[in-house]
């Protein structure tokens, strides 16, 4: 008994980081492009980019 | 086939097998010897590989050729606003069909003088950018973009969705939060329904009171999307399904306050919140939905020239926004720009191309005194116009105007859904209210308990598995046909295409491409085909680029003079129309073209209009549907028979215009029939609203893809016969889904009404059905290309 005392504000502190985070990415706009965030994983390489930049150059 | 390489694209080196030459930016055939279609896609080549970007070949997909640059009058300065200590601009890019063209789009931009963020949704097609320095910089960042084969249409992002977009967040919200509390409770509720009677009432207590703690706030702020709903058709005197949900969470929720205040055993905060949380998706999944179709018509629509060149009175040429022009204006129109106004040439010789407006895909010459309308594009030469009508007074918006009161007019349908929710929603309150008042009868409990059998009766019959039927197919439903090409932007588009059993097709740019195409002709030799291209290359002539795209591999000649007009000269050669070429006048029921040389005889050609490579085929498919199929044209008897035999059709009328047309479907609709519409110019725009269902092509008229339910993303014609069977398959599984959800009713409420459903049952009852309706709606994936 006391240590629900203990865990169940715990559990609910966790849960409140995982709601605030929720609504912080939701605020910045991390959900706007459902679409575009799934494949832009694939795409963000600046190095290789700016690789291939000198290369042009040379 | 290996995408080109950076060192192959330097040194010159061909990377593909000659025979089947393609355009290195595009992909589309080219000649043999060339590793370009066109100097843009040349431009744009040499732009992406001197960024370093040329992994952007390797990385897009290769269904759909890259856009191929196109000339860009829009002056973007004037739509760029001030934001903090720089310039932002927002605009809706067309020709974005794979994630590697917005990162291409953001790379470039972001490779750029001044740029601080460029930033591409690819689920809005929207672009954002912000850079510092000059206003006038827009211009040429405008440019970079355009410069890569996109179309750009600035907007104002204070006037375009942004209500939309806010409403989407806020739902968002509402379901994150509905979600952490169901999470939560349902954690707390397993320990208690695991206790049982070996927990003691204290703990108990405690776990129902942290129970409350969550599910009251969170209940509270999820719940206002339904309070919302409910009070509006409340007031409008009706009753919809958010009633009963919104009755029964409140009412739920009071309740089990009022038990644990009381050390009751059954609260049911976890129900409550599930309920809200299942409920939000379906809303959520269903706004995403719809919400994708109106992004896409948004981005259709907004092509119209968005500004126009004014000569002042003074003589100075002024850029400005459509909306400030006025009447009696003198408006300058360069070679490729829409004609934004209603008027009269006063200095010019051209041709426009008045495809929008009549349908008529070959263009018109116009000279001084010549009438020109709003939405017509001017192909070869400067125009002087005076602006005679503006805006909403221009024969374009008077036609949208028509197209709106035909919407407005067609049958108000009620979707099956909330047909099934309308008569559903009475029975609930009825059931609920006949177990209290049954329970305070005849069994000897306090009005307490025969309050909570009540609300127990609410939540089991709050149709979670019905509140989801319907949106989770349409979701389906719409990402499937999404993927063959068809964009939907009504919301009971898909059920109305599932009743079909009449098609009606428009032919020009419908069944058939809707350009001009040379004629084949075996007595015409070859070499006057040559040169004729070889002139034609210099021209943007419709009919040029006609004899071009029969002979692409001419090199462009030297020294052609355009005649607006008349045709094109490059010394004694002429090219162009009977009078221009100097010929006798003649029969023009065709439309040709006439090449003169010196002491050669004059060479005849012909152009007609092609039929859509999958026409027959769609037909075909149509066929198979069971489905009657009619031509409905503008066109000439004679044309519209040949068509109708090659394709295999045997209804058709011809020499239709718009009334006759909206006359016809109704006469279909007396007869009981369910129309759908395919059609894509202006003077099918009428038409395409009276109907059941209406579909539009991509590269149809924007006032046709306005009024039409549907629009067809690709070129063809074939998605439309394959989503009537997809729409028909959403609709077998509607119905199936809404049996599942009355079946589970027909099962739970008894025990409900008898006082046997806890807490536990309730939560397991809607858990269950909510994934076997979801589960049956995600059967649509994965039907096959051979079921009717």
């Amino acid at each position: 008994m006391s240590s629900l005392m203990l865990l169940i504000p715990l559990a609910l502190l966790l849960g409140a980081i995982g709601l605030i985070a929720f609504v912080w990415a939701l605020r910045s706009g991390q959900f706007d492009d459902l679409d575009g965030a799934a494949h832009r994983i694939l795409f963000d390489d600046p190095a290789d980019t700016s690789k291939s930049k000198e290369d042009h150059h040379a | 086939m290996t995408p080109p390489t950076l060192a192959s694209a330097l040194t010159g080196a061909p990377s593909f097998a000659t025979g089947e030459a393609q355009c290195l930016h595009c992909r589309r055939p080219t000649a043999p010897a060339d590793r370009f279609c066109c100097a843009g896609c040349d431009a744009a080549y040499q732009v992406i590989s001197g960024l370093g970007l040329s992994t952007y070949y390797a990385r897009r997909d290769a269904a759909e050729p890259a856009a191929r640059p196109e000339p860009d009058a829009t002056r973007y300065a004037l739509f760029a606003r001030e934001d903090g200590s720089g310039w932002a601009l927002d605009a809706m890019v067309d020709g974005i069909d794979c994630a590697a063209c917005a990162w291409l789009i953001e790379e470039a931009l972001k490779r750029s003088r001044g740029v601080e963020a460029a930033r591409v949704s690819l689920t809005m097609r929207r672009l954002m950018l912000r850079w510092s320095g000059a206003r006038e910089d827009a211009e040429r960042l405008g440019r970079i973009v355009t410069g890569l084969g996109f179309r750009l249409a600035p907007y104002d992002p204070a006037k375009v969705g942004s209500a939309a977009d806010h409403e989407d967040r806020r739902l968002l919200l509402a379901m994150g939060v509905a979600g952490f509390a169901m999470a939560n409770v349902m954690l707390l509720s397993v320990a208690i329904w695991s206790g049982g009677a070996d927990m003691g009432e204290a703990t108990r207590d405690l776990l129902h009171w942290a129970s409350a703690l969550i599910a009251l706030p969170a209940i509270a702020y999820a719940i206002r999307p339904f309070y919302a709903s409910a009070w509006a058709a409340l007031r409008a005197g009706r009753s919809n399904m958010d009633v009963p949900i919104s009755i029964g969470v409140t009412l739920a929720a009071a309740m089990s306050l009022y038990e644990i205040t009381r050390s009751g055993e059954h609260a049911y905060f976890d129900s409550a919140v599930a309920l809200l949380f299942f409920l939000l998706i379906g809303r959520f999944l269903d706004r995403r939905a719809r919400g994708r179709a109106r992004n896409a018509i948004e981005n259709l629509v907004s092509g119209l020239g968005a500004s126009a060149t004014v000569i002042e009175p003074s003589g100075r040429q002024a850029s400005v926004p459509l909306e400030a022009l006025r009447e009696g204006m003198i408006v300058l129109v360069a070679p490729g720009d829409k004609i934004g106004v209603d008027g009269v040439v006063l200095e010019g010789r051209s041709d426009i191309d008045a495809a929008l407006l009549s349908g008529e895909s070959l263009p018109r010459a116009v000279g001084p005194g010549a009438e020109v309308h709003a939405g017509t594009i001017n192909l070869l030469a400067p125009l002087r116009i005076r602006a005679k009508a503006v805006g909403e007074g221009t024969v374009l918006a008077e036609i949208r105007r028509l197209v709106a009161i035909a919407e407005a007019g067609r049958t108000r349908l009620v979707v099956l859904a909330d047909r099934v929710a309308r008569a559903y929603a009475p029975v609930v309150h009825v059931l609920a209210a006949a177990t209290f008042v049954g329970w305070l009868a005849f069994a000897d409990v306090a009005w307490q308990t025969a309050l909570l059998h009540a609300v127990a009766v609410l939540i089991i019959t709050c149709p979670c598995a019905l509140g989801l039927a319907v949106p989770v197919v349409q979701v389906v439903a719409s990402g499937r046909l999404l993927r063959e090409g068809l964009l939907f932007k009504s919301a009971t588009a898909l059920e109305r295409l599932a009743q079909v059993d009449t098609v009606v097709l428009d032919k020009t740019g419908t069944l058939t491409r809707g350009r001009p195409t040379l004629r084949p002709d075996p007595t015409r030799d070859a070499v006057a085909l040559h040169l004729a291209a070889a002139i034609a290359a210099s021209s943007r002539h419709p009919l040029a680029r006609a004899i071009v795209d029969a002979a692409p591999d001419v090199p462009a000649a030297s020294g052609v003079v355009e005649h607006p007009g008349f045709g094109l000269a490059q010394g004694e050669i002429r090219l162009g129309s009977r009078t221009f070429c100097g010929l006798p006048p003649g029969e023009d029921a065709e439309s040709e073209a006439w090449l003169t040389r010196p002491g050669l005889e004059p060479v005849r050609f012909v152009f007609g209009d092609r039929l859509r490579k999958d026409a027959a085929e769609a037909i075909a498919a149509f066929n198979r549907l069971g489905l009657a199929v009619e031509i409905l044209s503008g066109d000439r008897r004679a044309v519209v028979a040949d068509i109708a035999a090659e394709v295999g059709i045997e209804r058709y009328q011809a020499e239709a215009d718009p009334r006759a047309k909206t006359a016809r479907l109704a006469a279909l609709a007396a007869e009981g029939r369910k129309v759908l519409m395919i059609g894509d110019g202006l003077n099918d725009a009428p038409a395409l609203a009276s109907a059941h269902i209406s579909i539009a092509p991509g590269n149809g008229a924007d006032v046709a893809t306005l009024s039409a339910d549907a629009v067809l993303a690709r070129d063809a014609l074939k998605p439309a016969a394959e989503a009537i069977r997809i729409a028909r398959f959403a609709d077998r599984l509607v119905r199936q889904n809404l049996a599942l959800a009355v079946l589970y009713n027909a099962l739970a409420v008894p025990l409900a009404v008898l006082g046997l459903v806890t807490p536990i049952i309730a939560a397991a009852a809607m858990s269950s059905s909510s994934i076997l309706v979801i589960a049956n709606a995600l059967r649509l994936n994965f039907a096959g290309g051979t079921r009717p």
